[in-house]
C-alpha cells in the first residue's frame, strides 16, 4: 500500500508492507538519525515528532500515520544552521555518545513548542522516555532550560 | 600556575555539532548494497550439549546462504576478552560449540538477505539437546561431585576447570591474624552485589565488507579496535594483516564491549560470502549474551586499634564468571587493588579471590571493573567500624586514608593478574573532597538527626573512593601528528573515544602544545589501517594514554616546528621559541612566522619535508583519581522505597582539561551508580534463564528517578599526567551503592546486605529489626 507524509517539509510517497513499522521504512529510506535500539517503545532512540508530537517510532505502524507531518532530529537544523535546542545541548555538555541525542532534542523540541518556560519538573516529565546511559541528564536539563531563553530572547518559538 | 588557551576550558565535544544534527556517524548508519544480515539462535538450557542439530531447511528458505554453526566454523580457542596479548583471561571459548553453557550461548547463525528472512529461518534449525545438570549457585561451583562446566580438554588459563575455577588469586601481607588478634575493634560482615549491565543506548552492531583488494574490513562498535584485529585474526586463522577495523562514534561502551561478541562471525561470514555483513543484537540479546558485572559476595574483616588506626583488613571475594572466565581474574584482582590501597595505615592485608564458573550469563569489563563491587562493601564496614570506634564516619576516613607521598605494599603485590607496580601518590586531595562534599550535603546539620515526614525518615551517608589510571608498564597508546599548510593538523591516534570526549581533551591537549586552538587539530581515531596502535579505551587509560600519547607527539613536532624556525629566522637557539596564537615566536629577537608560512615553507620551498611526528606512551604509573560521595536519602517506612534525595560527588581528577566533560563523566557515572545501588537487576527463574530481558523490567535510571546531582571538582596537579591530569571515566560509578547503604543505616538503622536495595528487602530488614 502506499503512504504520504511529510518529512522534515519534504513530501515523500512509500509504498510500503502492512505491518511495517515507521522506524524501519525510515531508516530504510537513510534517515539515519532515527536511532533504533529496543524495539519495544521503552528506550526513545527512536523518537520522531508525528504531527509535532514525540512517538516512538519503533512501535508506530507506518500505515496509521499516512499523511502525518513526520520531523527527525535533521529537520530543525543543520551543522551550519543548528536549531537552538541543538547548539544548547551541543555547547553545555548534554551530548555524551550521542545515541540518544536525536530523540531526546525531539522530545525537547516538542516541549518548548507547547511552554516556552518549562520548570525542572516539567522538562524531566518530557524527557522522561528518553533513556540516557552516558549523562545521568542534569546536563541536558540543562540545555533544554537554556534552549528555552534563547528561543524566548530569539523573540521566536523556535518553529521549524 | 601557567595561563593556559586550551586547557582547563569547556571547549565544545568536537563531535557534538554532528551528533545534534543526526550526522550518519555510527557502525549502524551506513547501508551497503548487497548486504547480508545474521541472527542468532540461542541456547534454551543452561547446560546441554548438542546431539544434533539440522540446518537443512533453514538453509533451503528463501533469502538464506548459510546456517554457522559448530560444524562448519573454525573451532579455535580462545577468550572473547578485549585484553592486551597474552590475554589474562582463559582460553575457554569457541566461536561456535557442541556445548551449551548458559540460557543464551551461541548455538547457530543464520546469514540471509534480509533480517526478516534470517528470523525465519532461525525457527527452522532443529536441535536436539542432551541436557545436563546446571550449576546455579556460584557457592556450589567448586563443590565436588557438581559438573564440571568446562569439561573440554583443549580449555588453557583457567585455574582449575575441574572444579569450575577459573581463576584465584591469594595474596596476605603482614599477618593478619596477628593483626586482627591485637585490634580493639574489629567488623566482620559479607556483602553481597547482584549480576547487573551497563546496557548502552546503541547494541553491540558489526559490518564488515571486503575491500578492494579482498581484505576484510570490520566496522564495529567497539572499546578495543586493535585487540578485536588480533582475535579475529586469531579466531579465523587468518593474518592480522588481512584485517581492517574502524570504530566510527560509538554509542556508550562502559565495558560490554571491550570484548569480541560479534566480529569473529560477521567477518567470517563475509569471507564465505564475499559480500557485506551485518550484525547487531537486540536488547534481549544484550542483556542476555553479552557481558555483565561479576556478582560478587564480598566477607570483610577488618580491625583497628584503641586510636582508631586500621590494623588489619582481610577482603575474601566469591567472583561468578558465568559460563566464561572473560575478566574474570582481572576483574577481581581490581577489586583489591582499587580499594585497599586506600586505607594503607594496615599493617596486615590479605586479599583472596575465588573466580567460579556457573550456567549463567558471562561477566565481564563493567565500568569500575571490580571496584565498583569491593566499594559497596568495603565503604559500608569501613562506616561500622566509624561507629564501633566512636570517631564517626568523617574522621575515621581522615585519619585512616592514604596521603600524598605514601605507598601501599598492594600496589606491588596485586597487579594485572600478575605481580604489580609499586605508586607513590603524589597527588591527592582526600581532605579536602570530605571537607566540601559534608558542607555541601550538610552532612553536620543532617548525620544521626533522623528528620522524619510522616512514615518516611532522612537519612546521609557518605564513601571515599579510588581508582587507577590506566594499568601500568601493561597499556599502550600511540598517536601521530602531522602539519598542513594552513597550520592545522592532524592528529591521528588509537584512542577510541565511546561518547565520553576523549577525542576532545586530545585536541586540547595538543592544541595547548601547539599554540593552536582545539579547532584547528583534526582528529581521525581508531582504525587500525591509519592510526597507529592503542590497547583501547578500558581501565580509564583514554586520557592518561592516550592524551599522553598525543601530548608527546605534539612536543615531537613542535621541536620540528622550531627547528624550521630557527634556520627561516637565522637565529642559533631552537629553544628559545615559543608558540601562541597560531604563530612561532623567538623569546630573543620577538620575530614570528606563522604555521602557515612554516608549513608552506617545508612543503614547496626548501629543505622540504612533512612536519610529522609519532609517540608512544606506556607508564610506571597509574595514579588514582580519588573522590568523596555524599547521599541524601529519604526511606519510607511502610513501603520501604529509598528515594534518593540530593547527591554530591566530589572529585580530584588532577587537572580538570574540561570541567564540563568531567562533570558529565560524574554525574554519568553517579547515575548508573545509583541503579546499580536501587533498582538494576537479573532475575532468572530456576533453569538460569533471565526473566526481565528488557527495558522495562530490567530498570536503568530516567530523569524523574534521578535526584539532584552536584559535582565537585577539587583539583590538584598530578606530575605524571598530561598537563597534570588523572582519570575520570570510572571512579564516581563506586560511590553510590554504599553511600546510599550508609545513608540508609544513618535514616532507619538497617543493612540491606544484598543489593540492590528494593522495598522488599528494605521491609524485610525493618522487620527484622
Ligand atoms: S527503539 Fe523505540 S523506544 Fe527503543
Ligand atoms: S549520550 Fe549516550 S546514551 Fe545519551
Amino acid at each position: 500500500m502506499k503512504v504520504t507524509y511529510i518529512i522534515n517539509g519534504k513530501k515523500q510517497e512509500f509504498d510500503i508492507s502492512p505491518g511495517e513499522i515507521l522506524l524501519d521504512l525510515l531508516r530504510d529510506n537513510g534517515y539515519m538519525e532515527v536511532k533504533g535500539d529496543c524495539y519495544e517503545g521503552t528506550c526513545g532512540a527512536c523518537t520522531v515528532l508525528i504531527n509535532n508530537v514525540p512517538y516512538a517510532s519503533c512501535t508506530t505502524l507506518a500505515a496509521g500515520v499516512d499523511e502525518a507531518e513526520i520531523t527527525t532530529v535533521k529537520g530543525l537544523g543543520d551543522i551550519n544552521n543548528p536549531h537552538p535546542v541543538q547548539q544548547a545541548f551541543a555547547k553545555f555538555g548534554a551530548v555524551q555518545c550521542g545515541y540518544c541525542t536525536p530523540g531526546e532534542i525531539l522530545s525537547a523540541y516538542a516541549l518548548l513548542l507547547k511552554d516556552p518556560d518549562p520548570g525542572e519538573e516539567d522538562i524531566k516529565r518530557a524527557l522522561d522516555g528518553n533513556l540516557c546511559r552516558c549523562s545521568g541528564y542534569m546536563q541536558q536539563i540543562e540545555a533544554v532550560k537554556i534552549a528555552a531563553k534563547m528561543m524566548r530572547e530569539a523573540g521566536d518559538n523556535g518553529r521549524v | 600556575m601557567a595561563e593556559y588557551k586550551s586547557i582547563g576550558i569547556n571547549t565544545e565535544k568536537r563531535d557534538a555539532m554532528s551528533l545534534v544534527t543526526g550526522q550518519p556517524v555510527f557502525t549502524d548508519d551506513i547501508a551497503l548494497k548487497d548486504m547480508l544480515h545474521i541472527k542468532m539462535m540461542h541456547s534454551p538450557y543452561p547446560h546441554a550439549t548438542i546431539e544434533e542439530i539440522n540446518t537443512e531447511k533453514a538453509e533451503g528458505y528463501p533469502g538464506v546462504l548459510m546456517v554457522l554453526t559448530y560444524k562448519n566454523t573454525p573451532r579455535v580457542i580462545h577468550t572473547t576478552a578485549g585484553q592486551g596479548w597474552p590475554e589474562p583471561s582463559p582460553y575457554d571459548t569457541y566461536m561456535f560449540n557442541q556445548k551449551m553453557r548458559f540460557v543464551g550461548d551461541r548455538v547457530a547463525a543464520v546469514v540471509a538477505e534480509s533480517e526478516e528472512a534470517a528470523c525465519e529461518a532461525l525457527k527452522l534449525i532443529e536441535v536436539k539437546y542432551n541436557i545436563l545438570q546446571a550449576v546455579l549457585d556460584p557457592h556450589d561451583s567448586m563443590r565436588d561431585g557438581v559438573p564440571v562446566i568446562h569439561d573440554e580438554p583443549e580449555i588453557k588459563g583457567a585455574y582449575d576447570p575441574q572444579h569450575n575455577l577459573a581463576a584465584n588469586i591469594d595474596i596476605e601481607i603482614g599477618d593478619i591474624n596477628e593483626e586482627l588478634k591485637k585490634s580493639a575493634y574489629v567488623i566482620e560482615d559479607t556483602i553481597r552485589t547482584q549480576y547487573v549491565q551497563l546496557t548502552p543506548i546503541e547494541p553491540h552492531v558489526t559490518i564488515s565488507y571486503l575491500d578492494e583488494y579482498g581484505r576484510i574490513v570490520i566496522r564495529t562498535s567497539t572499546q578495543v579496535p586493535f585487540h578485536v584485529r588480533r582475535i579475529v585474526a586469531q579466531v579465523l586463522d587468518i593474518p592480522v594483516r588481512n584485517i581492517r577495523v574502524i570504530k566510527p562514534r560509538t554509542g556508550g561502551g562502559f565495558g560490554t564491549k571491550q570484548e569480541i561478541i560479534l566480529e569473529d562471525i560477521c567477518a567470517y561470514a563475509t569471507l564465505k560470502t564475499g559480500r557485506p555483513v551485518r550484525a547487531i543484537y537486540t536488547r534481549e540479546e544484550e542483556l542476555m549474551s553479552t557481558r555483565t558485572r561479576h556478582p560478587m559476595e564480598i566477607s570483610l574483616k577488618i580491625g583497628a586499634g584503641e586510636d582508631g588506626l586500621i590494623n588489619a583488613i582481610s577482603m575474601h571475594i566469591l567472583s561468578n564468571t558465568g559460563a566464561y572466565g572473560a575478566h574474570g581474574l582481572t576483574v577481581a584482582s581490581n577489586s583489591g587493588s582499587k580499594s585497599l590501597p586506600l586505607y594503607n595505615k594496615a599493617k596486615a592485608v590479605q586479599f583472596r579471590a575465588n573466580i567460579v564458573y556457573t550456567n549463567l550469563p558471562v561477566a565481564g569489563a563493567n565500568r569500575g571493573y571490580g571496584a565498583p563491587q569491593a566499594y559497596a562493601a568495603l565503604e559500608q564496614v569501613i562506616d561500622e567500624l566509624a561507629y564501633k570506634t566512636g570517631i564517626g564516619p568523617l574522621e575515621f576516613r581522615k585519619k585512616n586514608h592514604i596521603r600524598t607521598g605514601e605507598t601501599s605494599p598492594i600496589f606491588k603485590a596485586l597487579g594485572e593478574g600478575k605481580e604489580g607496580v609499586e605508586q607513590y601518590i603524589q597527588s591527592c586531595a582526600l581532605d579536602e573532597l570530605i571537607d566540601r562534599g559534608a558542607q555541601e550535603i550538610g552532612w553536620y546539620e543532617k548525620f544521626g538527626k533522623h528528620i522524619r515526614n510522616g512514615s518516611k525518615v532522612r537519612g546521609v551517608g557518605m564513601a571515599m573512593l579510588m581508582q587507577g589510571s590506566a594499568i601500568p608498564m601493561v597499556d599502550m597508546g600511540a598517536a601521530t601528528i602531522k602539519m598542513n599548510e594552513d597550520g592545522s593538523f592532524n592528529l591521528m591516534y588509537g584512542g577510541t573515544d565511546l561518547g565520553t570526549g576523549l577525542d576532545t581533551v586530545s585536541s586540547q591537549i595538543v592544541a595547548e602544545t601547539l599554540g593552536v586552538k582545539p579547532e584547528d587539530i583534526i582528529v581521525y581515531a581508531s582504525d587500525t589501517d591509519i592510526t597507529p596502535f592503542d590497547v583501547g579505551a578500558y581501565a580509564s587509560s583514554g586520557l592518561y594514554i592516550s592524551g599522553s600519547a598525543a601530548l608527546k607527539a605534539a612536543m615531537a613536532v613542535r621541536d620540528q616546528i622550531f627547528e624550521v624556525a630557527k634556520e627561516l629566522l637565522g637565529e642559533v637557539d631552537d629553544k628559545n621559541f615559543i608558540l601562541e596564537d597560531g604563530r612561532v615566536i623567538s623569546k630573543a629577537s620577538g620575530k614570528s612566522l606563522s604555521l602557515s608560512e612554516i608549513a608552506h615553507h617545508t612543503l614547496y620551498v626548501s629543505n622540504q619535508h612533512q612536519i610529522i611526528a609519532s609517540a608512544s606512551m606506556v607508564s610506571p604509573y597509574s595514579p588514582p583519581p580519588f573522590a568523596v560521595h555524599f547521599a541524601e536519602i529519604e526511606v519510607d517506612g511502610e513501603t520501604g522505597v529509598i528515594k534518593p534525595i540530593k547527591y554530591v560527588a566530589a572529585m580530584d581528577c588532577g587537572k580538570p582539561i574540561n570541567p564540563e566533560l568531567v562533570k558529565g563523566q560524574i554525574i554519568g557515572a553517579v547515575s548508573e551508580g545509583l541503579g546499580y545501588a536501587l533498582t538494576e537487576e537479573y532475575v532468572f527463574d530456576e533453569n538460569g534463564k533471565m526473566l526481565n530481558g528488557n527495558l522495562t523490567d530490567y530498570k536503568i535510571f530516567s530523569t524523574r528517578d534521578m535526584p539532584e546531582v552536584v559535582p565537585i571538582i577539587v583539583e590538584t596537579y598530578e606530575p605524571t599526567g598530561p598537563y597534570g591530569a588523572k582519570s575520570a571515566a570510572e571512579i564516581n560509578i563506586n560511590g553510590p551503592a554504599p553511600a546510599i547503604a550508609n545513608a540508609l543505616y544513618d535514616a532507619i538503622g538497617i543493612r540491606v546486605k544484598d543489593f540492590p536495595l528494593t522495598p522488599e528487602k528494605v521491609l524485610r530488614e525493618i522487620k527484622n529489626k
